[in-house]
């Protein structure tokens, strides 16, 4: 078994990122203290579809009738860094509704909520790594970090992996959104071809005729390096 | 060249939305059960009532389970106003460390909270545990600093342990 290879510099945020201003108080002053991997760090827990019985990945049918907005599909691949599909990991996904308002208490954006749209899916990805989702088009929505501050429209993404060294949350944007240059945390992150990435493409192949628009938003997990445990 | 990863984000102030489904606070299976409570508190000390913890741990023999059924291994939970989080489980066995080393029972830790760009990782150890002596990860940390991550019995025989993020004595953290 082999360890996981470490992410490359400037490809993840820091924890301290003075733009976003919540991070002032929520960081660590250490650095955190470098570890090797051990059993610990590259296994992980796995989650079967039972899990998901209370869920599922058409986030247009959780309600008693069809939510407003823009209906999207929102597919991809999860691969590791050899490009290897990652198979039968969970996906989970929440958003905002079309208006830019989360069905959430301490959500207090002057928008409306959606009661066809709770804004919540889950899936697991098969055995070529793939996932799809059908949802709305979230909307942008303001916020309080600066004067005139709104976030971009963006979907979030948690994704386990194989390993508990895998797990990731993240977050889908849009391609063409102007929000974009003016968001401190999508620009969280000093490699800008890493920022890019994770703007999803539109995509002919996955738009339904009369339906829906596809997206299509790729997501890499650390891949295994070339070290086995054992000589760590 | 390797495919560059995908860039962490934060989860933001709505995950529950997304991530309620899965809470699990409760880890059923066979060995001596433990609780494990405390509190995230943010630079100020003040209680932070969005956070959410996962945990990852062997079972009561040392094994990491491989599948989904039986001991799960797993638990997330989110704190509430005061900061507050509570996970019940059975006691990790001491699993294999790197070069013919034992690592002493613990838990992995993870943290998401709004404020957060990408997760802290760190791990909890048991009290009263001769292993913890010898542990390859813990010997890691400086010895002043050890004591955040090794959890402190209660009265009431319930395990304490607090991510306190800055302070004298904030939480230890670990790049994995």
């Amino acid at each position: 078994m082999n360890a996981y290879r470490r992410y490359q510099p400037g490809s993840q945020p820091s924890h301290n990122h003075p733009p976003y201003v919540s991070s002032q108080d929520r960081h660590p002053s250490h650095p955190p203290i470098v570890i090797p991997h051990t059993l610990s760090e590259v296994t992980g827990p796995q989650f079967t579809l039972d899990d998901l019985r209370n869920s599922s990945s058409d986030l247009t049918k959780h309600g008693a009738g069809e939510p407003l907005g823009e209906r999207i599909v929102v597919s991809g691949k999860v691969l590791d860094q050899d490009g290897n599909p990652i198979r039968r990991t969970l996906v989970e996904i929440w958003q905002a509704n079309a208006a830019g308002r989360y069905m959430h208490k301490t959500d207090r954006h002057n928008a409306p909520l959606d009661p066809n749209f709770p804004g919540f899916g889950h899936t697991l990805t098969d055995d070529e790594g793939r996932y799809r989702f059908v949802t709305i088009k979230p909307g942008a929505y303001p916020w309080r970090n600066h004067h005139n501050a709104w976030r971009p429209q963006h979907i979030h993404f948690s994704l386990f992996g194989p390993a508990f060294a895998t797990r990731i949350v993240t977050q889908m944007y849009f391609p063409g959104d102007p929000l974009l240059p003016f968001d401190p945390i999508y620009n969280c992150t000093a490699d800008e071809k890493g920022r890019k990435r994770l703007i999803s493409c539109f995509d002919w192949e996955t738009t339904i005729p009369d339906q829906a628009l596809g997206f299509r938003f790729d997501i890499t997990l650390r891949g295994r390096d070339a070290t086995p445990l054992e000589e760590m | 060249m390797p495919i560059p990863a995908t860039t962490s984000q934060t989860v933001g102030p709505y995950f529950s939305i997304g991530l309620n489904l899965l809470l699990v606070s409760n880890l059923a299976g066979p060995g001596e059960r433990f609780t494990l409570e405390g509190r995230v508190l943010d630079a100020h000390r003040k209680p932070v009532p969005d956070a959410l913890l996962e945990i990852w741990q062997a079972n009561a023999a040392g094994q990491y389970p491989q599948a989904a059924d039986g001991f799960r291994g797993f638990g997330r939970a989110a704190t509430d106003k005061d900061g507050a989080f509570c996970f019940t489980s059975i006691r990790p066995g001491a699993v294999p460390g790197p070069k013919d080393t034992t690592q002493a029972p613990h838990l992995e830790v993870s943290v998401f909270m709004r404020g957060l760009l990408i997760r802290l990782t760190t791990r909890v150890y048991f009290p009263d545990e001769p292993a913890n002596a010898t542990d390859p990860i813990l010997n890691l940390v400086p010895a002043a600093r050890r004591e955040t991550i090794i959890a402190k019995r209660t009265d009431s025989g319930v395990l304490h342990w607090d991510v306190l993020l800055q302070g004298d004595d904030e939480t230890v953290f670990f790049d994995i």
